[in-house]
């Protein structure tokens, strides 16, 4: 058999990039495959995926359940406990195209669910916090089945490969969607597979980083006190709990998120004007396990926006840039070139400086 | 002149083609193909068009490159000599570890540019940003020269938090009095003297004949001298000593 993540050390760079129309203009998904292109050796051919926002207008009310099973029996087992769970409206194979560059592919399915009513009263949740659970509950109990992607109105795509293959495979070129992010991976410690490609998701909260978590067990140990359960074996997934819990459960916003994550030091926070360094204080402060150390750059999507954010060293790359509506964001100029050649301003944010982008109220 | 299509070249194809040139070549459509250029030597005169991937000129051993853009990440890295000019900005860890030659950019810099910069014997490598630069400027600087020069207009200060940490080598040249920016207790900083100015002079005007400024304009303003107190670098970095 050959090793899981965690299993093995391999000593990386990985690819992010993103797009966003700040109109809510939907593009198809070959705009961000082309990004991937000029980075392709920023990847090994280990994992490569993409989240769209905005592709399943016909779909917006229902939560869109992307899984992975690796055989027929966790098939069985999954849906088993989905439509224990949930009316399933929809349930349906993901459109692939049978390319050679990907291969052992696992058995790829959507579901279009509604929570089940009378679930949500008696166990006294609310309609999220009731996908979460059962998500954790099928990553963590059932064997081969892995839930990828469980936002409304938005899906992630991965797979072991290249990410212009894996956008090709997912034929991402037929969903159109207002904000797409992008990654292409180098795994750092660990062999790739499929749930390890990025980016990880929940509910509609994606994230794609380029990077090393070095407080990953600080972070993981705080944050499986709130019922979260890192399943994936690789560090990224437990940013997007983090985000999770800041953003839905404690109703942080982004860049409050962000100086949690990525919180300034505490001789930068000294020169801050009273009330933002009392403010500051009390984030780093009070969410003092969330503070996540060691090189990053992420881009995390969410519904009717996205942030960017590098670790306060700036230990990874990360450039922006515009042009009329459209914000592109990349590990690299040549990537934003590549998805609009006439890009103006183009810059660097600093260390722990969110960029934040918002798609116009009701545009989406 | 040799006239080389990048797009749809790798950037091993690419330096193959330069090699194979008489050593005068202009590279189009560039969009991130690393290592341009590595290792070239003297007889070598490139231009790039569009935008280089990262470690333009890495190893550089003479040659000459001139960028019509911005460029990526590592311009430079361990470059031994030659020149490099950049008519844009460039990305973070720009002559990372040089030891020779020039860099000249006529845009800003972003984290760790001079990142252990050092000097041996007769090498004395030098770079010169015309607008400001981010954290970290000079971090591990073992020798060599950095200058400043705060040409931008963002409103953001010359230089960004923590520049200097853990120099021990070399000077960095500021165009700026720096009074809101803080640097770490191994360096010392003053005011250039007039002699020091005059050195300046060495290093402003290659990059007043790259990007048409004026040398008399530029040097018409206070410069902050930043040197290591290399008397005893590494007191109270263990213990006291």
């Amino acid at each position: 058999m050959k090793p899981l993540e965690g299993q093995v050390r391999i000593p990386s760079g990985c690819a992010i990039s993103a797009v966003i129309a700040k109109d809510g203009a939907r593009m198809s998904g070959r705009t961000v495959i082309e990004s991937m292109k000029p980075m392709h050796e920023r990847s090994n051919g280990l994992g490569g995926g993409f989240a769209g926002y905005g592709i399943y207008p016909e779909y917006r009310d229902l939560y869109a359940l992307h899984l992975f099973y690796q055989d027929r029996e966790s098939r069985r087992q999954g849906e088993e406990l989905l439509r224990e769970s949930f009316e399933v409206v929809q349930a349906e194979d993901i459109p692939i195209r049978k390319i050679p560059a990907i291969t052992d592919i696992p058995i790829i399915k959507r579901y279009f669910v509604a929570p089940l009513q009378s679930l949500l009263s008696r166990l006294q949740l609310d309609e999220e916090e009731f996908v979460v659970r059962t998500v954790m509950r099928i990553n963590t109990t059932l064997d081969g089945a892995y839930v990828f992607s469980s936002g409304k109105n938005m899906g992630t795509f991965k797979a072991v490969g290249f990410p212009e293959d894996v956008g090709v495979f997912y034929r991402l070129e037929e969903y159109e969607g207002y904000s797409w992010t992008a990654h292409g991976r180098y795994p750092t410690n660990t062999p790739g597979w499929w749930g390890g490609a990025h980016p990880f998701t929940l509910l509609d909260r994606s994230v794609v980083h380029n990077g090393e978590i070095s407080s990953y067990d600080a972070n993981r140990r705080f944050i499986e006190m709130f019922g979260y359960q890192c399943t994936l074996q690789t560090d990224t997934e437990v940013i997007t709990y983090i985000a999770d819990y800041l953003m839905r459960r404690k109703g942080l916003s982004a860049s409050e998120t962000a100086s949690v994550v990525a919180a300034p030091f505490w001789s930068t926070i000294e020169r801050k004007e009273p009330e933002e360094r009392e403010k500051l204080t009390w984030l780093r402060t009070v969410f003092s396990s969330l503070l996540i150390t060691g090189p990053f750059s992420i881009v995390l999507g969410y519904t009717g926006g996205l942030m960017a954010l590098n670790d306060r060293l700036k230990l990874r790359s990360m450039v922006v840039g515009e042009k009329g509506e459209k914000v592109y964001i990349a590990s690299e100029e040549a990537a934003i070139r590549a998805m609009e050649p006439e890009a103006e301003n183009i810059w660097a944010p600093a260390g722990g400086e969110p960029v934040i982008v918002q798609v116009k109220e009701g545009a989406f | 002149m040799k006239i080389i299509e990048a797009n749809g070249l790798d950037c091993r194809e690419i330096n193959e083609a330069v090699r194979q040139s008489d050593g005068v070549c202009e590279i189009r459509g560039c969009l991130g193909q690393r290592f341009i250029a590595a290792g070239a030597g003297e007889n070598f005169r490139l231009t790039v068009r569009g935008v280089p991937g990262n470690a333009l000129g890495a190893y550089l051993n003479g040659a000459e490159i001139y960028t019509e853009g911005n460029a990526q990440d590592a311009v430079g890295d361990t470059m031994n000599a030659g020149r490099i000019v950049v008519n844009g900005s460039i990305g973070d860890a720009a002559g990372y570890a040089m030891r020779g030659g020039m860099i000249l950019v006529r845009g800003s810099a972003g984290y760790r540019a001079g990142i252990h910069m050092k000097a041996y014997r007769e090498k004395l490598p030098v770079m010169v940003i015309g607008g400001r630069t981010g954290s970290f400027l000079g971090e591990y600087q073992a020798g060599g020269v950095i200058v400043v020069l705060g040409l931008h207009d963002d409103g953001k200060d010359i230089v960004g938090n923590f520049p200097c940490t853990g120099m021990h080598g070399g000077r960095l040249f500021l165009r700026s009095r720096c009074e809101r920016i803080r640097f770490p207790k191994q360096v010392h900083t003053h005011l250039a003297s007039d002699a020091e100015k005059q050195e300046l002079q060495t290093y402003l005007t290659p990059f007043c004949e790259a990007f048409g400024y004026s040398l008399e304009t530029l040097l018409d303003a206070d410069y902050t001298v930043v040197t290591p107190d290399s008397k005893n670098p590494y007191r109270q970095m263990y213990v006291a000593n």
